[in-house]
């Protein structure tokens, strides 16, 4: 990207524009993970999750291009990320609920077994294009091609800023958000109401698998908009520790998403004008940022406000 | 645990051999489940499961040179296991292993580089050795301390310092460490070739191993035959009994992080000055993560940690055969992996729960 014409301005618009793309995976992956930890249960498996929606997606779209045409084959793709992902969640949903099975254990299984099927059936689709899901030019005003390219935003993205505030309105105000709360807070008082634990969680792992399946259609089909081995920077392992940076808020999730995309763009925006010194460093910078906030508002003597009650313990 | 008092609820008839047995034929089992679900996956793949078992076996463990590139792999896996294995006898989740690793490798090479070659071999390789504990060991340390005095989660923490370690190693090769006069990819320089950790004698199995075997070995003893591992293993049993008996929980805590994180920063050590030579991007290849799966399927046991870090290598060994002999991808060990993880995860749910394996009790 040549940006010598805007000079210094390069560097808050190459933020803004990493912003506007780079959220959207953090965005869908941390609503997964957010509904995932609402009742009760970690899931670190949505690494693999995400390569899986990510292949999938790219995959489902470069074949079916030739038969449904490039404007829905992206869209299929979408969908086969998505339930993609609920199948990889229904194992980790199962698994990670049987006695004595730590749930930490079972998300790096599910990393490794993931990614390996990922990169297995992804092997074919390294090399062709598959089309790209299709976005809204809200820059076609600007003459300037990297304003042009910063507002070029994609309809996932706005479909992850829709989801939030509905998520958040679904466990305020309706009775499956209050199951699924209850769940996370004590299984023993939700079985006394009647729920059962199990299938409860199992939706939930499996709906927020959904999700994440659909960050990685993100990758795949928007920003970068490829297919390599090596397309996700750990989104599905942030997502965990975005989900406690938001305090298990939908809401909060979209805001952290977009911290942590333009955090990651930091380095590149530098990069961008000609100062690559601290390139890595800056790349480290929502991991730093996430471990500075955790331990300014983590304490020893009681549980962070929001936190599930029954979180990460073993039934 | 309520299962275990059903043999130990009344009189016993004889040798309690049947429980033992379980401990071995659980995993033995998930294994061949495992072998099986794989052989599928190959078969719906279309490949011939049983061309591909026999290269596995002949890649792995099939002849001494098989042995030995088996041996290579497992060397850093036993390490890097204990960065899990020991906290988690505390009751800690750490999977910080990765970064670990960067880290002791980090401090290794900062060490050997100054040093050059103006000590005896020996006397370098220790000192490097040392600094790629201390290093690794300070870092999973950290996480421990956040755990201990402000309560952040140590599997959060761990897997961020992970990043922040490995961001941190690329920062140094472009940069302050930089070879410019070597040009494949951004690399520190090289060690002298006189603190080169050596091979064993007819081999090319370098020193790691014996390392490796060794500090796991001690890592039982200290946690299965001492005090302090009795200490520990209390606190990870019930932390709030540990205190009331008046344990130095927060001290044990740090003691054992640091100890888990600096046989990672070992296993950095060993890359580092046997394998890569130089440090570059080249040290990050998954051997932390692997070594999560080894502490797990050796449910934290230094000793089994030693034979299941054997296998695992095996495994990653036949990578390239699979390509070369079976037109499977890479990624085909890494399916086989995740698949052999995943079932011995299920085969701990099954403790207890077949009726074959319970202690038969005395009724009256």
């Amino acid at each position: 990207m040549a940006t010598e014409s805007l000079g210094l301005l390069g560097i808050p618009l190459g933020i803004l524009a990493g912003t506007l793309r780079g959220s959207a995976p953090f965005l869908f992956v941390s609503l997964g993970e957010c509904i995932t930890e609402k009742s009760g249960k970690i899931n670190l498996g949505l690494e693999g999750t995400l390569l899986m929606g990510a292949m999938s997606a790219y995959g489902v779209s470069y074949l079916s291009a030739p038969s449904v045409g490039d404007f829905w084959a992206p869209w299929l793709g979408v969908l086969a990320a998505g339930l993609t992902g609920m199948t990889l969640g229904a194992v980790h949903g199962w698994l990670s609920q049987q006695p004595r099975v730590n749930d930490v254990a079972t998300g790096i299984a599910m990393i490794i077994f993931g990614s390996g099927l990922a990169f297995f059936f992804g092997k074919p689709f390294i090399q062709p294009q598959a089309p790209q899901l299709l976005t809204f030019d809200w820059g076609a005003w600007s003459s300037s091609p990297q304003i042009q390219a910063a507002l070029r935003v994609s309809p996932l993205f706005l479909l992850g800023i829709a989801i939030a505030p509905f998520l958040q309105w679904f466990f305020r105000a309706t009775r499956w958000g209050l199951y699924v709360r209850a769940v996370g807070d004590s299984p023993q008082a939700a079985m006394a109401m009647g729920i059962s634990p199990f299938r409860v969680r199992m939706l939930s792992i499996m709906a927020g698998s959904f999700l994440a399946g659909i960050g990685g259609a993100c990758l795949s089909l928007y920003y970068p908009g490829v297919w390599t081995e090596r397309i996700s920077s750990g989104q599905g392992l942030m997502a965990v520790a975005l989900v406690i940076f938001a305090r298990w808020n939908p809401v909060q999730c979209l805001w952290a998403s977009m911290l942590f995309g333009g955090a990651q763009a930091i380095g590149p925006a530098f990069q961008s004008v000609g100062v690559d010194a601290y390139y890595y460093l800056f790349n480290a910078a929502p991991y730093i940022l996430t471990l500075l906030i955790m331990i300014l508002t983590c304490s020893p003597k009681r549980s962070l406000v929001g936190s599930p009650g029954a979180l990460g313990q073993d039934d | 645990m309520t299962d275990s008092s059903v043999a130990t609820a009344g009189g016993l008839k004889g040798f309690a051999w049947r429980r033992p047995l379980e401990a071995i034929f659980l995993p033995v089992a998930a294994l061949v489940v495992a072998l099986i679900l794989f052989g599928g996956f190959c078969a719906l793949a279309g490949a011939n499961p049983f061309g591909v078992y026999g290269s596995i076996y002949q890649a792995a463990f099939g002849s001494w040179s098989a042995w030995q590139n088996t041996l290579i792999r497992a060397a850093p896996l036993m390490l890097t296991a204990l960065c899990t294995a020991l906290p988690a006898r505390l009751g800690l989740v750490i999977i910080g292993n990765e970064g670990a690793l960067v880290m002791g490798g980090l401090g290794a090479i900062a060490l050997g580089l100054s040093i050059g070659s103006t000590l005896p071999p020996l006397v370098a390789q220790i000192l490097m050795a040392i600094a790629g504990m201390v290093a690794g060991g300070l870092w999973i340390m950290l996480a421990g301390a956040l755990r201990y005095y402000r309560g952040v989660n140590e599997t959060i923490s761990s897997l961020l310092l992970n990043y922040i370690a490995i961001a941190l190693l690329n920062h140094l090769v472009e940069g302050p460490m930089r070879d410019a006069s070597f040009v494949t990819k951004p690399s520190s320089a090289q060690l002298d070739p006189a603190i080169w950790l050596g091979t064993l004698p007819g081999t090319r199995i370098h020193f790691g191993l014996i390392y490796g075997i060794v500090i796991c070995v001690l890592a039982y003893g200290l946690i299965q035959r001492t005090t302090f591992g009795f200490a520990a293993r209390t606190t990870g049993g019930n932390i709030r009994a540990a205190k009331i008996a008046g344990l130095p929980v927060g001290k044990l805590t740090l003691a054992v992080c640091f100890l888990g994180g600096s046989a990672a920063g070992l296993a950095g050590m060993v890359e580092v000055a046997a394998v890569q030579k130089r440090i570059n991007e080249s040290l990050v290849s998954n051997y932390g993560y692997a070594g999560i799966l080894v502490a797990f399927v050796a449910r934290h046991n230094p000793l089994a940690t030693v034979l299941v870090a054997v296998l695992l290598g095996g495994i990653l060994a036949s990578g390239g055969i699979l390509q070369r002999s079976h037109n499977l991808p890479d990624a085909t060990v890494l399916v086989f992996q995740g698949i052999v993880f995943l079932c011995v995860l299920y085969s701990d749910s099954l403790y207890g729960k077949l009726p074959w394996f319970q202690e038969k009790v005395v009724s009256d």
